[in-house]
């Protein structure tokens, strides 16, 4: 039904990837060796540490640790496969655990522990590899020390290094501790593609078994000795202070223990979750007017679309558009996009325990080291007495990288008036309107097609607030000439598009409405709107949707595989039965291009989704079978977002509380979704993210195939489809 | 109150209207089922009582004693229930995994009582159980290899 990758193309992959990539792949050893190699963390009895990632016990057996955050994407799984493929252990044996915070588990080249960004394999495509490759080396070392034989007439095979002469075998188990004194090697060499045993085999999940029968442990699940249980009473609005509370009917209610006042409220602790909310509920706490009283999403959509028609910040230019005369045809056309919420699965929670040592933290977060610290900052601590303990995540999708830590902050600030250890659960509807959202959006375009029908001129004025801007994170996003945050055109101002004459314009005001990165981030918006417009130049030229991208895609031939891919699979161009119709987005994002081609109809006047074949340029192909599910995830999550979703506030506070006012996908409407992969040699790119900005696009352009009606307005529950079109 | 939990009599000091969801969780200690969205509008918190699909955030605890209630913890001591978690294994369904709970144990349910559904059978067994991951497509695939359908 689902996403099985081209065999074939895996097999030319292979063939292929040798030449091609050895120069990138083996780059990367020295920084492991002088930064990572010799740092070894602190085993647990009866285990050794070859180095950070790799302890091994005395049996045997291979732990090896992830400073990664497992919230779906399966990074347990491809970390595994990267340490297997060197280790030479049979890496379905491997016990994987999430490692602590610490600077070695920093994503290479910065300064930050953090999950996200989809760069988990891209990143620890080389550094898993050789964490698997210094630990063998240090085991062949010892054996060779062990047998009195050189180094090289051994070699390490499943779980044990050989004499080849001899046919003598020592597990690792056996050599574990003395490998563990030896120094680490300056270098090692890794693997020629052509070598590889597990790197593009689509590999079956470590973590499948624990998530089918409940004993997988999601930060909600976290239970200590005499842990206790704390809902939080947050402002009704964005930014408001507290006035007053009365805490005599919370302390009224069974199980409750203590109503105390914390920066983000009042929390109340109770002996179980249920007597929490209860107390929670019965608190009714008076609070000031904030800065967000007063705010509408629907007066900022139209004071968006006044903005756009003002010159904004520069973004990008190419070429002149004000000095493009003539042309046969002027298009103009406003889009408008939502707030919207991450709505994971498991709602926010953190549990803290304060000891004398110090602070534990346990959380399902994407953002160890920033925790950490603003752990300690509320804490009162030195970060060094904060210890991060990382659980599965019951989803994550960005709201878990909290760019204020502010679920893990107030969670501190909550347990360190107790000594018995408290977790802050927020309900659903807590989740919901807790903010940091998508941020809402406003696009407006104008382009100037030639005579040949393609455009010569091309402008957009992209409305919106930046997602960086303000925080921590600010130096690695915001351009220091234009001031800009990437986020408020990525995927925009880069227009793959052989255009002449371009201008890409932002306005990013500050709103007192709580922005975050949501899955794609940027291109979540711009994907849809780029991608739409194009559709509506095509349109406009008479011309096949397809062919006319492929025309301007010249010099983009990851572009034009991804489309011919995912076009060639859903049978682009071939009939359909009557009620329905195909559209097509192709975008670029976190590194890789993924082309989509949905195929709707409409099942009692609203916008039905069948299938999606989406194909994927992501580079080497570590697992295709986790490349699939992410295809299949990004695709179902971006289409709950297109058809239904969207966060509206009016005089502050966010109308939606729960699944029935905040729709999503579900079994009945999920399409069959199709996964394609690109052979390539190229060094892997994100995988997580790039899935999910062409999906509204590609499902838009297929109603407009359908209906003569374009949706301008995400999402697409507001647009009549069967009406007129104009 | 008494509850009969996977086989097991629990004996749980709680207010006749604490939803049955926090009752097994933080009373008895089975962190399987999942909390959601406290409504009935996920599915996450999906058990059986005496062998129908229930929304533990909405069953006041004091419905079920009495009543045998299984959760995701022993779904596979039984064949069917076995079954179907290792279709789930085959066809690699979960990726964050915190919807799966539920969505086995309804699955379950709907292979007790039709063994051979087709696709609009499964729409409607499945539809109240919600997936942020997309896993929907390998959730059908895994009803009907353990459906052998």
């Amino acid at each position: 039904m689902s996403a099985e990758p081209n065999a074939v193309s895996r097999r030319t992959l292979l063939k292929t990837a040798g030449a091609a990539a050895g120069g990138l792949l083996f780059g990367f050893t020295l920084p492991f060796a002088a930064v990572r190699g010799a740092v070894r963390a602190h085993a647990p009895a009866g285990a050794a540490a070859l180095n950070a990632f790799v302890h091994i016990r005395t049996d045997g057996s291979v732990t090896l640790l992830v400073g990664k955050s497992e919230m779906g994407q399966g990074v347990f799984t491809g970390y595994a496969q990267l340490l297997g493929e060197e280790l030479e252990v049979d890496w379905q044996t491997v016990r994987v655990e999430s490692a602590p915070a610490a600077p070695v588990y920093n994503v290479p080249g910065l300064p930050v522990q953090f999950t996200g960004g989809s760069m988990s394999v891209a990143s620890g495509f080389t550094a898993m590899r050789e964490a698997g490759a210094y630990a063998r080396s240090l085991l062949i070392a010892a054996a060779a020390e062990s047998l009195g034989v050189p180094v090289a007439e051994l070699h390490a095979e499943n779980g044990a290094v050989i004499h080849g002469a001899t046919g003598r075998r020592l597990g690792y188990g056996a050599l574990a501790a003395r490998a563990a004194q030896l120094p680490a090697p300056n270098a090692v060499a890794l693997k020629a593609p052509s070598e590889w045993k597990l790197i593009g085999k689509p590999l079956k999940r470590v973590d499948t078994r624990e998530k089918v029968n409940g004993r997988a442990g999601f930060g909600l699940d976290v239970r200590l000795k005499d842990l206790h249980f704390a809902m939080v009473s947050r402002a009704p609005s964005f930014g408001a202070k507290l006035a007053s509370f009365d805490a005599v009917p919370a302390k009224a209610v069974a199980g409750v223990v203590a109503v105390v006042e914390v920066p983000s409220g009042v929390a109340v602790i109770a002996t179980n979750t249920w007597a929490a909310r209860q107390g929670r509920d019965a608190l009714k706490p008076v609070w000031h007017d904030g800065p967000a009283t007063g705010f509408s999403s629907s007066a900022l959509a139209s004071e968006y679309a006044k903005r756009a028609a003002t010159p904004g910040t520069l973004a990008h230019s190419k070429g002149d558009v004000a000095a493009v005369a003539g042309g046969t045809q002027r298009l103009e056309a406003d889009y408008a996009t939502p707030y919207l919420a991450h709505a994971s699965m498991e709602p926010l929670n953190c549990t803290v325990a304060f000891t004398s040592e110090g602070c534990d933290v346990y959380a399902g977060t994407q953002m160890q080291s920033p925790d950490r610290l603003a752990a300690a900052a509320a804490a009162g601590l030195a970060p060094e007495k904060v210890r991060i303990h990382t659980t599965y995540l019951g989803g994550g999708f960005g709201r878990r990288a909290a760019a204020t830590s502010d679920f893990v902050r107030e969670a501190v600030s909550v347990a360190q008036k107790f000594t018995f250890p408290v977790m802050t659960v927020w309900s659903r509807e807590d989740d919901m309107r807790g903010g940091f959202y998508r941020p809402q959006s406003h696009s407006r375009f104008a382009a100037t097609l030639g005579a040949d029908g393609f455009p010569v001129a091309w402008s957009h004025t992209q409305v919106v607030q930046p997602v960086i801007k303000g925080t921590p994170f600010e130096a690695m996003a915001v351009d220091p000439k234009t001031g800009l945050d990437a986020t408020t055109h990525e995927g925009a101002s880069e227009l793959p598009y052989s255009i002449a004459n371009v201008r890409v314009e932002v306005h990013d005001d500050a709103k007192p409405v709580p922005v975050l990165w949501w899955r794609s981030v940027g291109h979540s918006n711009t994907g849809f709107v780029v991608e739409s417009f194009v559709d509506e130049c095509a349109h406009a030229a008479g011309k096949d949707p397809l062919a006319y991208r492929l025309a301007m895609l010249a010099d983009k031939p990851r572009h034009r595989a991804a489309l011919e891919l995912a076009a060639a699979k859903a049978g682009w161009g071939t009939p359909l039965p009557k009620g329905r119709a195909r559209g097509i987005a192709v975008h670029e994002s976190f590194g890789s291009v993924v082309a989509e081609v949905a195929e709707v109809s409409l099942e009692g006047g609203l916008p039905r989704v069948h299938r999606v074949v989406a194909a994927i340029h992501c580079g080497v192909a570590v697992n295709p079978n986790l490349i699939a599910q992410q295809l299949e995830s990004a695709v179902t999550y971006g289409l709950s977002a297109a058809l239904y979703g969207e966060i509206t506030l009016e005089d502050g506070r966010v109308q939606q509380s729960n699944f029935n006012d905040y729709e999503v996908v579900r079994q009945g409407a999920a399409p069959l979704v199709e996964a394609y992969i690109v052979p390539s040699a190229d060094a892997p790119t994100g995988v997580g993210e790039p899935g999910l900005p062409p999906v509204a696009a590609a499902t838009g352009n297929a109603l407009f195939a359908l209906t003569g009606i374009r949706a301008r307005r995400l999402p697409l529950k507001h647009t009549d489809f069967t009406a007129k079109p104009a | 109150m008494k509850l009969d939990i996977n086989g097991q009599l629990h004996e749980v000091d709680a207010p006749a209207d604490m939803p049955l969801l926090w009752a097994i969780r933080d009373l008895v200690g089975l962190t399987g089922t999942k909390y959601g969205c406290g409504a009935g509008l996920c599915g996450a918190c999906t058990v059986h009582v005496d062998g129908a699909p229930t929304r533990s955030c909405l069953m006041p605890v004091s419905a079920v004693a009495g009543k045998k209630i299984t959760t995701i913890e022993a779904i596979g001591h039984t064949p069917l229930g076995k079954k179907v978690q290792e279709a789930w294994i085959a066809e690699d369904v979960p990726q964050c995994g915190y919807c799966q709970s539920g969505q086995i144990m309804s699955a379950v349910a709907l292979l007790h009582t039709k063994p051979a559904p087709n696709d609009e059978d499964i729409n409607s067994a499945m539809n109240g159980n919600l997936c942020r991951c997309g896993t929907y497509n390998r959730i059908r695939k895994a009803i009907h290899r353990a459906a052998g359908t």
